[in-house]
């Protein structure tokens, strides 16, 4: 007679775990998908105040934050080979680079922002609003809430790579079951074209 | 069981796509020194989708997959393009 | 294909694993006691909103203020709508019968991630606590309605932020189960198991899925935007800061109408089952059906603009959307022909599921056939937010996804409970709530056409005699409804033991015992050449 046993017996399928991850990817793009829409709308409708607006935005600053996101980009993309390839240490090290980048990518936006705060351009702010045409307070809105949004799948994608670092190094991630590098990597990348859009929306708009 | 490519892509490949991306990155911001008018936003696009495209087919590793998935991305785009494109026939034509 | 009658393995009901009791259950990964425990969280949230409703229904027995104020009215119809859409027919089909019978009917053992599933069920019990906190605690009940438009959601005084929230996280619930449910279906399909091969209720998950991945982002970022909205005055939909509220409703549609396909799909899926099993014969235009339900869930993500005809969107928009308001319909008409060809000359077994599934037909036309008035641009300059909508939308949704649920709970009883509902209380209750409805519904078309507004506690003294009708028949149905369930619950402990395919349908659901085992197969099926899911 047959016991009761534990849950089903578990395979391991890393195509399923790739498709199910580009399947959460696809739910990111439509919820970026729809700021821009609205985005489209608003500078559609307010095309001058949006150029009038970007101007507070230092492009320079944003360069500086793109380089840095497609830098970590390929860092991690690299990280994938050298773990196929079982090299540990060297993973380890690629990992971190790209987690580094995406904390000075963080401190960027932050410095950023503040210097946006210090000017009394914030959401809801009343200097805003006693001085600024709509267009531009929309211009602001959509700016903090695009970016805001982007940073904080920036720090989620963060808490993803420290994950897999911990467990690359605790031998649970390796050339044999990759599945969670590969699809932190996924999500890290899709992180980056989120800001590949962004830049020119808010910083190229001269 | 693996149904996964073992290809393993070389340094050197994520390299090239790097140096293409911020080639792109710079050309986009120098042709914001001319003055294109409407066109503007057209050239900031077609960069953004280009270097969009070097970073889905090489780091996510795109080109080596099976096409359904290509398949689905390109589905996904379509559907985001063509919300924005049925909600500007309100705003265009009102 | 294997599985012998030996019960030799415990039933999924009677496992005890590492968590016993309660435990056992809420915390159990098994797809078959998710799919319960949904069916149990839903029914209570179901009858939250049926009491709620009836409440509504006796407020409008006569003209005037009868038990409420305009206030209390106005949160009444907005959490009954956040109830019943949020958490009955969205989830409804799908997180019931698509956990416990996806598997089952692709010859797998659960879903591609277990896990995950359970976390879908916990982050629906959390939405559920969120949105009712808002009615529990804070400033007062919403009142929004459940469409939350602006900018009245954010200036409204009411606790908005939980309900929000609430409806952010069942959100989640439902992305997260879609997901589950596409890789499912791509990775988990048993030897032979070709997608021509597939029973037509996965293909409509498979669909159903795509719109639950697709769209619902969509609905979250903007009741995100509302609350950045409340909290922060950001602008976006305030036209005192150039903010456009019609921008707003296109966000909100842009979801909520492929949502309403997230309703129907899994329902046109059960029919499909349904009717070729009580006919003993192969459905009519298999691939047709595909075709069509495909057709549906892609078109349906270009007609939204259909609730926003009076709203201020150009006449280009206009015409547009009515336009492919009219298209969605035809694959909806090529599967009702479809149905009825299936039956046309089979073995007609007038049982309890089959009384649904027709009725359903009957119900799902009508309210179908009025979708069209409604997406007549002239026509809808009169019958927009009157009665006429509500009447459309509860003869589609509750007539069309309800009657498909309660089709679906009857079909599949024995093979969830081993145990057969009692079948003359169950047509009992079947044809009380059939009048109920029917006398509850209908005079709303009236109502409409004679332009009472919807969303109102009071009304003129012309529409009294129609509304004393409708309220009457909210009493019947609700006695429909005690009958049926009462049966139902009845049954699962005291109903007569029934073998493993009382229907003698063809799918591969019926093959395991009744109570299903827990790993589903002994040894997962193979399916050969002339094996099909309706090769009666």
């Amino acid at each position: 007679m047959e016991q009761v046993k534990q849950i089903v017996h578990e395979h391991y399928d890393p195509e399923a775990s790739k498709i199910g991850m580009w399947l959460f990817i696809f739910t990111e793009l439509l919820l970026f998908g729809i700021l821009f829409v609205i985005y489209s709308v608003y500078r559609y409708m307010n095309h001058d105040a949006f150029h009038l607006a970007a101007e507070e935005l230092d492009t320079y600053v944003g360069a500086v934050n793109t380089v840095i996101l497609l830098i970590s980009s390929m860092t991690i993309a690299m990280s994938t080979t050298s773990l196929q390839k079982k090299k540990t240490k060297e993973t380890l090290i690629l990992c971190g680079v790209t987690l580094v980048l995406g904390i000075v990518f963080l401190v960027n936006k932050y410095v950023e922002w503040g210097g946006k705060f210090d000017h009394g351009i914030f959401p809801g702010s009343e200097y805003l609003v006693a001085n600024f045409s709509q267009g531009e307070i929309l211009f602001f809105g959509l700016y903090f809430i695009m970016t805001g949004l982007h940073a904080l799948h920036i720090i989620i994608g963060l808490i993803l790579i420290v994950t897999v670092m911990w467990r690359v190094y605790a031998g649970k991630v390796h050339a044999g079951r990759p599945v969670l590098l590969e699809n932190s990597g996924l999500y890290w990348h899709l992180v980056d074209i989120i800001w590949i859009f962004l830049f020119p929306l808010f910083y190229l708009i001269i | 069981m693996s149904t996964e490519k073992n290809h393993i892509v070389p340094y050197r490949t994520y390299f090239f796509v790097l140096a293409g991306l911020l080639v792109l990155t710079f050309l986009s911001i120098a042709l914001t020194s001319i003055d294109l008018g409407g066109l503007a936003v057209t050239g900031a696009l077609t960069f953004a989708v280009i270097k969009s495209f070097l970073v889905m087919t090489w780091f996510m590793h795109l080109k080596y997959d099976k096409l359904y998935i290509i398949l689905w991305v390109v589905f996904v785009f379509a559907v985001i393009i063509v919300t924005i494109v049925v909600t500007f026939l309100d705003y265009i034509y009102r | 294909m294997s599985s012998s009658g030996i019960q030799h393995e415990a039933s999924y009901l009677e496992y005890k694993g590492k968590y016993t009791g309660l435990l056992g259950w809420i915390f159990s990964t098994d797809h078959k006691r998710i799919g319960l425990l949904y069916l149990y969280s839903m029914t209570v949230m179901f009858l939250v909103g049926v009491v709620l409703g009836l409440m509504m229904r006796f407020e409008l027995l006569a003209p005037g203020k009868t038990v409420m104020d305009a206030q209390a009215y106005n949160a009444t119809f907005t959490v009954h709508g956040v109830i019943m859409i949020f958490m009955v027919v969205i989830p409804g089909l799908p997180a019931v019968f698509g956990n416990f019978f996806l598997p089952l009917m692709i010859g797998a053992r659960d879903v591609a991630f277990p896990r995950l599933n359970l976390l879908s069920w916990w982050f629906y019990v959390a939405g559920v606590m969120l949105v009712l906190s808002a009615l529990l605690f804070g400033p007062g009940t919403p009142d929004t309605g459940w469409t939350f438009y602006a900018p009245y959601s954010f200036r409204t005084g009411t606790n908005l932020l939980p309900a929000i929230f609430g409806a952010f996280v069942l959100g989640f619930s439902s992305i997260l189960t879609g997901l589950n449910f596409l890789v499912t279906i791509h990775r988990l399909r048993c030897p032979g198991m070709k997608w021509t091969k597939l029973p037509l209720f996965v293909w409509t998950l498979y669909g159903t899925a795509w719109i639950q991945l697709l769209a619902t982002p969509v609905v979250g970022i903007t009741l995100v935007l509302i609350a950045l909205e409340r909290l922060f005055a950001v602008g976006i939909f305030d036209p005192a800061l150039g903010g456009d509220p019609i921008l707003y409703q296109h966000l909100f549609w842009i979801y909520s109408h492929p949502a309403v396909y997230v309703m129907i799909l899994p329902a046109l899926g059960v029919i499909s089952e349904i009717i070729p099993t009580f006919s003993q014969k192969h459905i009519f235009g298999y691939k047709a059906i595909i075709a069509s339900t495909m057709a549906i869930a892609f078109v349906g993500y270009l007609v939204w603009g259909h609730h926003m005809f009076t709203a201020g969107m150009s006449g280009t928009a206009q015409y547009y959307f009515s336009l492919l308001t009219f298209l969605v319909a035809v694959p909806s008409a090529i599967k009702v022909f479809n149905w009825i060809s299936t039956m046309y000359k089979g073995s007609i077994n007038v049982q309890t599921p089959f009384l649904w599934a027709v009725s359903f037909i009957f119900v799902f036309m009508i309210g179908g056939l009025s979708g069209l008035v409604l997406g007549a641009l002239a026509a809808n300059i009169y019958v927009h937010d009157t009665a006429f909508v509500v009447a459309h939308f509860h003869y589609i949704v509750f007539g069309g996804t309800g009657f498909a649920f309660f089709g679906a709970i009857h079909y599949w009883y024995p093979k969830i409970f081993g145990r057969m509902y009692d079948k003359s209380w169950a047509n009992i209750g079947w044809v009380v709530f059939f009048i109920g409805f029917l006398t509850l519904y209908t005079p709303m078309f009236y109502l409409g056409l004679m332009g009472m507004p919807r969303r109102y506690y009071d009304y003129l003294s012309e529409f009294h005699g129609g509304n004393i009708l409708a309220t009457v028949g909210s009493w019947l149905l609700a006695t429909g409804l005690i009958i049926i369930i009462a049966n139902l619950i009845r049954s699962a402990r005291k109903g007569e033991i029934v073998e493993r395919n009382p229907w003698n349908s063809k799918t591969l659901e019926w093959v395991v015992p009744s109570p299903p085992p827990v790993e589903n197969f002994d040894e997962i099926p193979v399916l050969g050449e002339q094996d099909g899911p309706y090769n009666y």
